[in-house]
């Protein structure tokens, strides 16, 4: 690819007609079903508090530049026909996995597997809250409180405020299958707010996998704390459908020694804003954030945005972002990616690429890489492009007798192959990169 | 096999002609080779033949079989039976070895309208072809060309050629690169493939690669043209004397 310079926007976009933040976020919150709580009632109420005190996000918001907030903002999202295929995603399907599935963002217990499994404790939230105790009262909403400062993220508070249901995981060995949620779709408007605690304790080990389709509109939190030598690996392959309107937060608490793989596959949407705050506390620990995006315009808009921010907070870690975004016809993607190496966190090892693959001149990429360092000991870099398709290797691949669309697939799975290595299991990698060659094939003629 | 004549071609974006009135015929079953001072077009004439982008041909045809290479797109060239053998084969991360070769091996039989090889057959005959040019299995795992060596690019190229079975082969600087042990595998992988239907037109700097794939003609191209066309002895002569006498001469 070749290097260009990072394209930003020189105007604020302005937002024409938009209420007063209080009163937007006063709708906001009469459109939503606030569940009182069980253990997480304090919780929900200093949330809402939280959220109060922030208002909802406007274009004046540092990390708001380039997403349009407005439609996340909205009371309630616009109806989305559901389309034929609202069945189970057949990715992973074969494999031997723990299945929970939630239709419209609530636990649906018959299509569902035995909750059972050796090594693991599982609850729905929804279930759960209806209890004073249980061990993620200590986690829920906690991790999100931390993940405020110093960036605030208003939609993970709302989320924490009005969680509907979620799973509750709390892992104390390895379990021999992964966890997998599907999402399914059932209505035309559905406003889902799901919300995930997982709790892997000390030398324990965990898959947890993520597919299928939320709902109109969806926000999504996973709260996630890895003991000392605890591992978490995380796949999420968004099959979004065309019309499709997201965000998610992921939090995670890494101790020492822990480590955490966090993969994210997402296809087409609307609007999509991803957001992962890594907090690394403990000594050793190891923290790759990666994605694969693919965003074709022409399937109504795209916008894709990755938000993160990684602290570094103890000695000898080591953090990776590989970002990998597809545009085409349009589609405009987004990068905001933050480390932050604390006073004392010596020896650090941080590195972060975001690339975008531009199919035509019609789309843009817009990236902001961001590093603080207070320590003098570290190791940190970062890097991002924007490029075409290497005409060179289209040659070389077409002089072979590939067709031109065929040699375009290569070349997009190539681009991509850095951010799929971020998947440690193998079988797993082979999946997603089958599932992608398929998804480029059908849409190398379009 | 392939006839060029009078071909004219300049840069698309700059106003620069290279190849001024090239004339050439190798008929099938040879083997010629083009020597020439650095400049020459040498590396032009293989791009445009081949159908690289950002050459505009002026004037001047170049056909297969009587059919016109100009016209096609590249991938239609090799499934016309070219094959062109790059001095800088291409590294591309993430994508097999194998399925790379599998893709274009039955792209090209789909093109031709033949039956496409199922995975087994074509494990057992790229297995083959793979140890006679030395690649390991591990090769042929890898990306395509990524952390090979030099020489295993090139040894590569000829194992792409060995199982694509193009007619016209045309070897940009093979040689450039290799060591003698790895250039005696290269030209033993040649002169397997060479045959009554198949044909060479090997590019090279050193007579020493023509040691190893006698060529049945040699030509001298210099300022975008044949200047001179002879036996493997004006190879011996170049060698020898440099370009400098042969040029005189031509002009």
């Amino acid at each position: 690819m070749a290097d260009a310079a990072v394209r930003t926007k020189d105007q604020t976009p302005t937002v024409e007609g938009s209420p007063k933040p209080a009163n937007a976020l006063d709708a906001r919150l009469a459109a939503l079903t606030l569940p009182q709580g069980g253990f997480t009632a304090a919780a929900r109420r200093d949330a809402l508090a939280r959220l109060r005190e922030m208002g909802l996000p406007g274009p004046r918001d540092e990390y708001w530049r380039y997403t349009e907030p407005r439609a996340f903002n909205a009371p309630v999202p616009q109806p989305i026909p559901l389309l034929d295929k609202e069945a189970d995603s057949p990715l992973f399907g074969d494999r031997d996995r723990l299945k929970l599935v939630f239709v419209d963002g609530r636990f649906d217990a018959a299509a569902s597997d035995d909750l059972a499994l050796e090594g693991i404790q599982i609850d729905t939230l929804a279930d759960a809250d209806t209890r004073q105790d249980h061990w993620a009262a200590d986690l829920y909403g906690r991790l999100e409180t931390a993940g405020q400062t110093p960036v605030r993220r208003p939609f993970a508070a709302l989320n924490t405020a009005a969680a509907a249901d979620g799973v509750l995981i709390r892992v104390t060995s390895s379990p021999a299958r992964p966890v997998h949620v599907v999402h399914r779709r059932a209505s035309e408007d559905a406003d889902v707010v799901w919300h995930h605690v997982i709790r892997v304790e000390e030398g324990a080990e965990l898959t947890f996998l993520e597919t299928g389709m939320v709902g109109a509109r969806s926000n999504g939190v996973i709260e996630a704390d890895l003991r000392p030598g605890a591992r978490l690996h995380h796949i999420t392959a968004k099959r979004a459908g065309h019309q499709k309107l997201g965000l998610s937060h992921l939090f995670v608490r890494v101790a020492e020694g822990a480590l955490l793989k966090s993969f994210c596959l997402s296809v087409n949407g609307t609007l999509m804003r991803h957001e992962a705050v890594i907090d690394i506390a403990g000594d050793d620990a190891v923290a790759h954030i990666a994605a694969a995006v693919l965003g074709d315009g022409n399937v109504g808009a795209f916008h894709h945005d990755d938000t993160v921010f990684i602290t570094h907070g103890a000695e000898r870690c080591e953090s990776r972002q590989v970002f990998k975004k597809v545009l085409k016809n349009g589609a405009e993607g987004v990068f905001q990616g933050k480390i932050l190496v604390k006073p004392g966190a010596q020896k650090t090892d941080g590195y972060q690429i975001s690339q975008a693959l531009l199919l035509d001149e019609r789309s843009q990429f817009l990236a902001k890489p961001e590093l603080e360092i207070y320590a003098d000991d570290v190791k940190c870099s970062h890097g991002s492009t924007t490029g075409a398709i290497d005409e060179e290797a289209l040659f070389y691949l077409r002089s072979r007798g590939v067709p031109y669309g065929r040699a375009i697939v290569f070349l997009v799975l190539s681009f991509l192959a850095d951010a799929l290595e971020e998947i440690e299991d193998e079988d797993l990698r082979a999946e997603i990169n089958d599932r992608l060659e398929a998804w480029l094939t059908l849409h190398a003629t379009q | 096999m392939l006839k060029i004549d009078n071909l004219h071609v300049k840069l698309e974006e700059e106003d620069k002609q290279i190849l001024k009135g090239l004339s050439l015929e190798v008929p099938a079953g040879q083997v010629h080779a083009i020597m020439g001072p650095n400049g020459s077009g040498k590396s032009t004439l293989s791009y445009v033949l081949s159908g690289r982008d950002g050459y505009e041909v002026t004037e001047g045809s170049a056909t297969l079989d009587g059919e016109s290479l100009l016209d096609m797109e590249p991938e239609e060239r090799a499934a016309a039976g070219l094959f062109l053998a790059f001095q800088y084969p291409v590294e591309i991360p993430g994508v097999g070895n194998m399925t790379f070769l599998r893709t274009a091996v039955n792209a090209q039989r789909k093109a031709r309208g033949e039956a496409e090889l199922s995975s087994g057959e074509f494990l057992k005959i790229v297995r083959a072809k793979a140890a006679e040019l030395q690649i390991s299995p591990d090769m042929l795992k890898r990306p395509v060309n990524v952390g090979f060596s030099g020489g295993e690019k090139k040894r590569n190229e000829i194992l792409q050629m060995a199982m694509l079975e193009p007619r016209m082969c045309i070897m940009d600087e093979t040689d450039s690169g290799l060591d003698v042990d790895a250039m005696r595998l290269v030209s033993d992988g040649v002169n397997a493939l060479r045959g009554p239907d198949r044909s060479f037109l090997v590019i090279t700097h050193y007579q020493r690669l023509l040691n190893h794939i006698q060529p049945d003609v040699v030509h001298i191209m210099a300022d975008g043209r044949i200047v001179k066309s002879g036996g493997p002895e004006l190879a011996l002569q170049v060698e020898e004397e440099g370009y400098g006498d042969l040029l005189a001469e031509a002009r």
